[in-house]
């Protein structure tokens, strides 16, 4: 994986002595909050429900050991023991006190890592598939891709300042496992007459307003791949909405145009840039590939002993195709029956790092799912590796099942939400675990958002839950038939809002309806796609 | 009433206003009337409280203080799928009053 050089760190390392003046200067009573917040916010700092709350940024979701240990060291030494990995593929820490930040900053700082661009309206973390690099049917490793995109968007002088927040994705599949049609730039590397090139996608999101990123250019030269980011940039920064935060995401500016206009306009720019050298060297490219090589995977025995069948059931659930045959990539899940979705004590964050040294070649990733994943473990290794997460209760053999539930926040810490995520995903999963529908209802994306910023992805849900307020009373609106996949759309709401207690017997039901109606091996959104939401509607509310 | 509440500057803890401190018990919190503004900006002054402000609440027969919203009463409490790190850890009745 990449390595800072020395700018990197520099950049790095002063940024933390930036802030630790900042953070004394605030404390001095030297600078007012109105004048302290933007700073802050800068370098991942929020004030959320019950304390000040830092979001540190993971790129692409990609971790080595030594990164993991220290999270898991900040956990237990500067918050309560435990942090919550995010939709966007970093981790946050709920109760940091503000005369402990910049020490915080400067202890991720040795590990290079930091929480710059975790806020503000600024390039957010580069987010990208999970299986990166070890995906069977990828077209090339997509994350050197995303680390020169981080390069060029960190402390990007002309796009700091944004109208509003702004997030990308890279992926090289054709199968989607990284939402990138729900990003404000989604980025597709493929392969076309054996040269390598850019799809771009700009213009999706969630949030109040969810849109589905269209098309602008079928095919970007990779050599002209960051003047075309650029390009696609300059046009939002110019015309995006600064007058209303509600309206200034660039899919509004992208609808408003009307894609065609809003293409024309990139084009016209990046005819503009294309001379301007804004690309960097090739060399640059290359310098960062030769990070991102293989690492030396053997041939080992292709079978296992599967007559445990808790194994067998993990193995099946939780281990992806590996582009090698005799490794898998291993999903790690963070929703144990009941559990709190994303959340990771100290203690597990060190093992899963003494699990990546052992198993995968140092290397860890974080997935927007809120699970991690050891992408290279040899199969012959995997009976080792469950009965250490088994014993620590990360064997939960849920991936993509309805117990495998995306849930933000909520209520329970976030200053925005309306209602409580966690408490509706603890007892869904709890409910179906009891009943042992899990495993029949088969992949079944169930996401949880407590406000209309959709931080659970709600829209992008088979199932989708929104919490409300409703005269000061807990609410929640259930949609069906979203999906961040390749099949990508938008989840529809059903109708009325329930309670607690109703939003999760009407789980029940469309479950139901879905086990009564399904023709073999048809997934739930395959049969709510084929049948409509009418009988959906009748179910729950005829 | 009308009671105070924001965070502590250092800590970022959830702090009440009762009349003469800052305290994590919502319980101790005082009816400021039409004072509300200029404990505020004082109390803001002196560093002695982060972003303040004023919430509706009642205070109940048994002497409890509990907050319109139920934003606040989590505020007050703590996340309630942590009861462990709320103000009451071993009160199983502490969930029914944030709701």
């Amino acid at each position: 994986m990449y390595a800072y050089d020395r700018y990197d760190q520099a950049m790095v390392d002063a940024r933390v002595a930036e802030f630790r003046d900042q953070a004394r200067r605030r404390l001095e009573g030297k600078l007012t909050e109105d004048q302290f917040k933007p700073l802050r916010l800068m370098n991942g700092l929020y004030l959320q429900l019950h304390a000040y709350m830092l979001r540190v940024a993971i790129p692409y979701g990609t971790l080595n050991s030594r990164q993991m240990t220290m999270l898991g060291d900040i956990a237990d030494r500067y918050d309560r023991g435990y942090g919550h990995f995010t939709t966007r593929q970093n981790i946050q820490y709920n109760w940091i006190k503000l005369e402990d930040a910049a020490d915080i900053l400067a202890d991720l700082a040795t590990v290079e890592m930091h929480a710059i661009q975790t806020s503000g309206n600024c390039i957010r973390n580069i987010s990208s598939d999970h299986f990166a690099g070890a995906a069977h049917d990828e077209v090339t490793d997509p994350r050197p891709y995303a680390e020169l995109l981080r390069q060029w968007s960190s402390f990007h002088p002309e796009f700091s300042y944004l109208p509003r927040k702004f997030k990308i994705c890279v992926i090289a599949s054709e199968r989607d496992r990284a939402a990138m049609r729900l990003h404000d730039i989604g980025i597709r590397i493929v392969e076309r007459d054996g040269e390598p090139g850019a799809q771009f996608f700009v213009g999706g999101g969630m949030g109040r307003t969810p849109m589905i990123a269209p098309m602008v250019r079928d095919f970007v030269p990779l050599d002209h791949l960051v003047t075309y980011a650029e390009a696609c940039l300059r046009v939002y920064n110019r015309y995006g909405r600064r007058d209303n935060k509600y309206k200034a995401r660039i899919k509004i500016l992208v609808h408003e145009l009307g894609a065609e206009e809003y293409t024309r306009q990139v084009e016209e720019e990046f005819a503009h840039l294309i001379d301007q050298g804004v690309e960097p060297p090739f060399a640059e490219l290359e310098r960062i590939r030769a990070y991102f090589g293989d690492p030396p995977f053997d041939d080992g025995p292709k079978t296992i002993d599967r007559s445990d069948p808790d194994f067998a059931v993990w193995v099946d659930r939780n281990t992806h195709r590996h582009k090698h045959d005799a490794y898998v990539s291993a999903v790690i899940s963070l929703k144990p029956v009941g559990g709190i979705p994303g959340d990771a004590t100290g203690e597990q964050m060190r093992l899963m790092a003494r699990l990546a040294r052992e198993f995968s070649f140092d290397e860890i990733r974080v997935m927007h799912t809120q699970n991690v994943v050891l992408p290279h473990v040899r199969i012959c290794d995997l009976p080792k590796l469950w009965a250490q997460l088994h014993e620590a209760g990360l064997g939960a053999p849920n991936m993509d099942t309805i117990e495998d539930i995306i849930a933000c926040p909520g209520l329970d810490y976030c200053s925005l939400a309306n209602a409580r995520s966690i408490p509706l995903a603890q007892r869904i999963s709890e409910r179906f675990d009891k009943s042992g529908k899990t495993e029949r209802l088969g992949e079944l994306k169930l996401k949880i958002s407590g406000c209309i910023n959709a931080c659970g992805h709600h829209h992008a849900g088979h199932i989708g839950i929104l919490g409300v307020d409703r005269k000061g009373k807990e609410n929640y609106q259930l949609s069906l038939g979203g999906s961040e996949a390749e099949d990508v759309s938008l989840a529809k709401i059903t109708g009325p809002g329930f309670d607690e207690d109703g939003v999760i017997e009407a789980v029940e039901k469309v479950t139901d309806l879905y086990l009564a109606q399904r023709t073999e091996n048809e997934r739930f959104i395959d049969t709510y796609r084929r049948l409509g939401m009418e009988p959906f509607k009748e179910a729950l509310y005829g | 009433m009308k009671i105070l509440t924001g965070n502590d500057l250092r800590t970022g803890a959830v702090v009440w206003w009762t009349g003469e401190f800052w305290s994590s018990r919502v319980d101790e919190a005082v009816d400021v009337g039409d004072r509300a503004e200029e404990i505020m900006a004082a109390e803001e002054a002196a560093r002695r409280v982060n972003v303040p402000y004023a919430i509706e609440a009642t205070r109940e027969a048994d002497g409890h203080v509990r907050p319109a919203h139920i934003k606040d009463r989590v505020r007050a409490l703590g996340p309630t799928v942590r009861p462990d790190l709320t103000l009451k850890p071993q009160d199983p009745e502490a969930l029914d009053w944030v709701i």
